[in-house]
């Protein structure tokens, strides 16, 4: 009798955790470079357009695919009632994967920067990542295939998702022609590169940050809530009409750049259209938990899954917006988008992780939360800096928007750049403050799941008898 | 056969899930991106458009290498304020020797796509080595190993040309000879300043501000 492999799935949250600190730490150090411009103290490394690139990659393929790899690694076999195909295979895809992301991390701080927004690594870690993904998809779809449910839950459609389209994205931006081991230029050029990078851009937002985050909602949600999910045909429309749907929004990053006008006007279209099963899954969400309304008052983890939900419906709400011409004009290039970024990645992702892993680690090693008053508290911070983030960001991109745009009464410019420029110190000082924030209540949750798996050995948990 | 019943085959059949996803999700990009890759018109240069010269093309490199696109986009929209404050919008055929294309999506700095000739090589050198010393309240980052490192450091640059040449950049046997003299005796702040002032010399004629 076989036990779930369950130990890679504690590397990867492990793996996952270190690098939100670090990634954050990161993300906190740029938005001070943006107040005080000398703190790079002239060093190569520490200037801003390295560490920038660092930070993105390190929460996106470092936190984000840890947590997302753990996660499916975890659930996969729960809703298949089998342990993981080719288990070795996993710790290759897990450990690989770290490598990578290090290894990488590191070569964006000496400079290697392939320059596509992310996709910044260089074509040998391309192929790094090609091969580990390769491994996780052997090991997913290989537990799917021997499983001994009749029915692929509907979390394990979304982690397939994420897989599969993922890896065509990454391929296809990613060709180039090698020049030397640091510098490869890209196979496409000018205007067509850029449509094929948004195409890119754009989905690894829809499949990995929304796509593979669903996934982990639709699993550890219900099970947490001790609910079914809501509606299933609503499950089966919204993964559907999301899956042909996004695909399309790419070009909204493009509005009123020198692409052709019809793939402009199609990616609003569908950047609208998107706005339906983004919010059918948000609804199938919410009403799933809302018969365990007495756990949501005192459960942290339940609470983070929720409020997740809550701001994944704010970010897939602004999204379409900002894809309008009109608003797009002025939100486009200035500080607005990096506040729709983050509230789609530190109210969504981090906060559906946070809630994730509060409730998976205890149940990982066989005990109780270490501390409860503790993550409550990190609740209160997470949800205090996304809000003063999302509002610093927003001051700061409207006002940028609006006033780079501002004509007098002649028709002459009202504002220099540079004047615009230097109004920005207050939202971005705020800005800061509210990372610090969010930081440090993820430098809590870290501190409590580290006690509370102290000491402890990984449990061992045998899938059930034979159902059908 | 229902919907419903129709789903359940895709749910209980590993390699139509696979195979359904990647159908869905195909769609939109072999409608959208693929025409995108072979318009013509897109790959076109425009009239003043020219390949990168060997200086240049370092100088570019190492705007990639610092990552300056993260805060100056290359990308001029075709509107009033925009076109005062900058110049002549950006056209698709100005970036076909971009690889990749340097648009950018933030501007924390101004658009760079007409900065070519509007500041002296000396102005970019002192703001390059210290921003605010010429920009007061600036908030750029001062980039002063560039002064210090020759521009043929990593001794490339005849691979690059002719990497780029196998893409279709024109260059000729003499040009991709001629190169490494091109740099010779020049930093890294030569090659970037070169750079900079090339940008926008690619503008229509009749739209030249």
């Amino acid at each position: 009798m076989e036990y779930y492999r369950d130990r890679v799935v504690r590397f990867l949250v492990i793996c996952s955790i270190v690098w939100a600190v670090l990634g954050m730490t990161v993300g906190v150090y740029v938005a001070a470079e943006l107040l005080w411009p000398t703190i790079d103290f002239g060093q190569q490394w520490l200037s801003f357009g390295r560490l920038r690139t660092l930070h993105t990659n390190g929460i996106i393929f470092g936190f984000g695919v840890s947590a997302l790899m753990g996660t499916a690694f975890y659930s996969v076999q729960r809703t298949s009632h089998v342990t993981l195909f080719a288990p070795r295979l996993a710790w290759f895809t897990a450990v690989a994967w770290q490598i990578t992301v290090l290894a990488g991390g590191i070569s964006l701080l000496a400079g290697w920067n392939a320059a596509k927004e992310y996709a910044e690594l260089e074509w040998p870690f391309d192929i790094l990542i090609t091969i580990a993904w390769v491994s996780f998809a052997i090991v997913f779809f290989g537990t799917i295939t021997r499983r001994k449910i009749k029915q692929i839950y509907v979390s394990n459609w979304f982690y397939g998702g994420l897989i599969i389209v993922i890896a065509m994205l990454h391929i296809v931006n990613s060709l180039a022609i090698p020049v030397t081991l640091s510098k490869s230029y890209s196979l496409f050029s000018g205007a067509p590169d850029a449509v094929v990078q948004w195409w890119y851009g754009h989905n690894a937002v829809g499949f990995l940050l929304t796509g593979g985050f669903l996934g982990m909602m639709y699993y550890f949600l219900p099970k947490h809530a001790n609910r079914p999910i809501w509606s299933y045909r609503l499950s089966i429309v919204a993964f559907w009409a999301f899956t042909y749907s996004y695909i399309w929004a790419g070009p909204h990053h493009l509005h009123y750049s020198s692409i052709p006008e019809w793939v402009q006007s199609l990616a609003v279209a569908m950047s609208l259209i998107l706005l339906a099963p983004s919010w059918a899954t948000m609804i199938n969400g919410i009403m799933t938990v809302s018969g365990a309304s007495q756990k949501l008052r005192t459960d942290p983890a339940l609470k983070f899954i929720v409020l997740s939900l809550a701001f994944y419906g704010l970010a897939t709400f602004e999204g379409p917006m900002m894809a309008i011409k009109s608003v797009n004009v002025v939100s486009h290039y200035t500080d607005w988008t990096i506040g729709h970024v983050h509230s789609g990645a530190l109210g969504w992702n981090a906060m559906i992780t946070f809630g994730t892993f509060y409730f998976l680690v205890p149940r990982l090693v066989g005990a109780e939360l270490y501390s409860v008053r503790l993550a409550n508290i990190h609740f209160w911070l997470a949800l205090a800096g996304t809000m003063l983030y999302i509002l610093a960001m927003w001051g700061a991109g409207i006002s940028q928007g609006l006033l780079w745009l501002g004509l007098d009464e002649i028709g002459e410019l009202s504002f220099s750049f540079k004047d615009i420029m230097a109004s920005m110190p207050p939202y971005y000082a705020l800005r800061f403050v509210a990372g610090l924030i969010f930081l440090s209540g993820t430098i809590l949750m870290a501190y409590n799941l580290i006690m509370t798996t102290k000491g402890r050995k990984t449990l061992q948990v045998r899938p059930p008898e034979a159902t059908t | 056969m229902k919907a419903v019943d129709l789903h359940k085959k895709l749910e209980e059949n590993t390699g139509l899930l696979i195979f359904g996803i990647l159908f869905v999700s195909s769609i939109g990009g072999l409608v959208q991106v693929l025409p995108s890759i072979f318009q013509e018109s897109l790959s076109t240069p425009s009239e003043n458009t020219r390949p990168y010269g060997a200086l240049e093309l370092v100088g570019r490199d190492i705007y990639i290498r610092e990552a300056c696109s993260v805060c100056h986009s290359q990308q001029v929209r075709p509107i009033l304020a925009e076109v005062k404050r900058y110049g002549p919008y950006s056209r698709a055929g100005e970036s076909v020797y971009d690889r990749p294309f340097l648009w950018g999506s933030k501007r924390t700095g101004p658009d760079l796509h007409r900065v070519g000739g509007k500041y002296s090589d000396i102005w970019h050198r002192l703001h390059l080595i210290d921003p605010r010393s010429v920009v007061n309240n600036s908030i750029m980052p001062a980039y002063p190993w560039l002064a210090e490192r020759p521009a043929n450091a990593d001794d490339d640059i005849q691979l690059k040309m002719l990497v780029l040449r196998k893409l279709g950049h024109p260059y000729t046997d003499a040009e991709i000879e001629a190169a490494p003299i091109a740099l010779e005796g020049l930093m890294e702040i030569d090659a970037l300043i070169a750079y900079l002032q090339v940008l926008g010399a690619s503008a229509p004629p009749g739209d030249k501000p």
